[in-house]
């Protein structure tokens, strides 16, 4: 276990009622009894609510460029913020950013910032377009999915699969559709926000489970622990949960990584049918927004993630407490101006309110 | 997974509240259907159901308590659960 003063950065900090993992990834840190660094929060706008999160103890927040600005912007980015505040570890936790994060993966180790983080081969293997070679690779069952670039594929695709089913966007997204035109409406909604290709899947009836797992990289899992949702905001995300211990969950979580050698965070989406069949529904390549129910029900896999990321050897982690539930807040954090002003025209310390 | 074990596996408070680790569903039982369950839990039949309810509390000679612990176990069924008497009262 790692005894050195760290700085770990992490990504992700908006946190509205659909929130990005930051947050939560920066709870579990600050609650592993060994971690006893600094934590740097990377945002994309100056009001991302978590850089105003007190209780989180950031030391320091920074803007950096959208994806969409290209690796060019974001390395130039980093190499100003490292250059202000040495980064040991840093935790990327969006979709969208984590091409630009694996493409500078080398250049950042050189300058004593590692990351631990999928290939980029990992990352497409796990794309919703691929779905089912991953199933087969992983001898998981997965329900039948299409890429689409076409809108009007959508008015031919019963035959392969039927109405009703899930339009999906290629990063976010997800919208029950139940006949063609309500399909249509989603797949532009869908294009316009993510991008072609949409993703029409298959709709099963049954209970969603999702795993926060960690794979070490070379096919073993160093954790993950299960989840069912217990109450959903009206964007569908999760609002409430509790772990729970179905050894199906845990066992589809183990295949997906022996498959697959991935290495890094991820969330495994599954689909529970009536008639007991498990079918993996979506591989998110990062932690989910709730990752701290990991950490509170005793597995705190962030921490995993950054002593993974520095080379420590890691001892195994213990057992999780199933029927530990999170249920999310929604409050009005008191800022400053000279926090959103020192946000927008530079970056964010708050060192300076440790010192005596 | 012996779906028998998944009963034992139930997480019962003494207030009667259910939770089942393996799914995160959570059910409230009363006095007399936590004495049922537990009772189902150890294997028991209809008949030896309705035993441990007349050894545990007062029953009313005009109650049927057999059609009571048949439906207690037909609403496990429902629910997914294991329960003896599959068949029917």
């Amino acid at each position: 276990m790692s005894t050195r003063p760290l700085t770990v950065a992490v990504t992700g900090l908006n946190a509205t009622d659909n929130p990005a993992p930051g947050v939560g990834v920066i709870r579990s840190l600050r609650d592993a009894p060994g971690f006893r660094g600094r934590i740097v929060g990377l945002a994309y706008d100056a009001l991302d609510s978590g850089l105003y999160a007190r209780d989180i103890g950031l030391d320091a927040g920074w803007l950096i460029p959208y994806p969409s600005q290209g690796v060019e912007a974001l390395r130039e980015r980093l190499r100003f913020i490292h250059a202000a505040r040495p980064i040991d570890v840093l935790v990327p936790t969006l979709d969208s950013e984590l091409p630009g994060f694996i493409e500078l993966e080398p250049e950042l180790r050189e300058w004593g910032i590692r990351m631990f983080l999928p290939t980029r081969e990992q990352l497409e293997l796990r794309q919703k377009s691929r779905l089912a070679d991953l199933g087969a690779r992983a001898g998981l069952e997965v329900p039948a999915s299409k890429a689409l670039s076409d809108v009007s594929e959508l008015y031919r695709i019963q035959a392969e699969i039927p109405y009703p089913l899930m339009v999906k966007g290629v990063f976010y997204g997800a919208v029950l559709a139940r006949s063609p035109d309500e399909a249509a409406a989603a797949f532009h909604a869908t294009a316009a926000r993510w991008g072609l290709p949409v993703i029409a899947q298959r709709w099963h009836a049954g209970e969603e489970y999702d795993v926060v797992a960690v794979g070490d990289g070379r096919g073993g899992m160093v954790g993950a622990v299960p989840m069912k949702k217990l109450l959903l905001s009206d964007k569908g995300k999760g609002w409430a949960g509790v772990a729970v211990r179905d050894p199906n969950l845990l066992e589809a979580a183990r295949r997906f990584f022996a498959a697959t050698s991935w290495r890094g965070p991820c969330e495994l989406e599954i689909l529970r049918t009536a008639e007991g069949r498990y079918l993996l529904i979506e591989v998110n390549p990062r932690f989910p927004a709730w990752s701290y129910l990991a950490a509170g029900a005793g597995q705190n896999l962030p921490w995993a993630v950054v002593q993974l990321a520095l080379g420590d050897s890691l001892a195994p982690l213990p057992d999780f407490r199933a029927g530990t539930l999170f249920v999310r807040i929604s409050l009005d954090q008191i800022a400053t101006l000279a926090e959103l002003q020192a946000l927008t025209t530079g970056g964010l310390s708050r060192l300076e309110e440790h010192l005596p | 997974m012996d779906p028998l074990q998944r009963l034992r596996d139930l997480a019962v408070s003494e207030s009667g509240f259910v939770f089942d680790p393996y799914s995160g569903q959570t059910y409230s039982l009363n006095p007399s259907g936590q004495v049922a369950l537990e009772a189902v839990r150890r294997g028991e039949g209809p008949e030896a159901v309705a035993e441990a309810l007349r050894l545990r509390f007062e029953v009313d000679p005009g109650q049927d308590l057999a059609r009571d612990v048949a439906e207690f176990l037909r609403a496990l069924r429902e629910q997914g659960w294991p329960a003896p008497g599959a068949e029917g009262p």
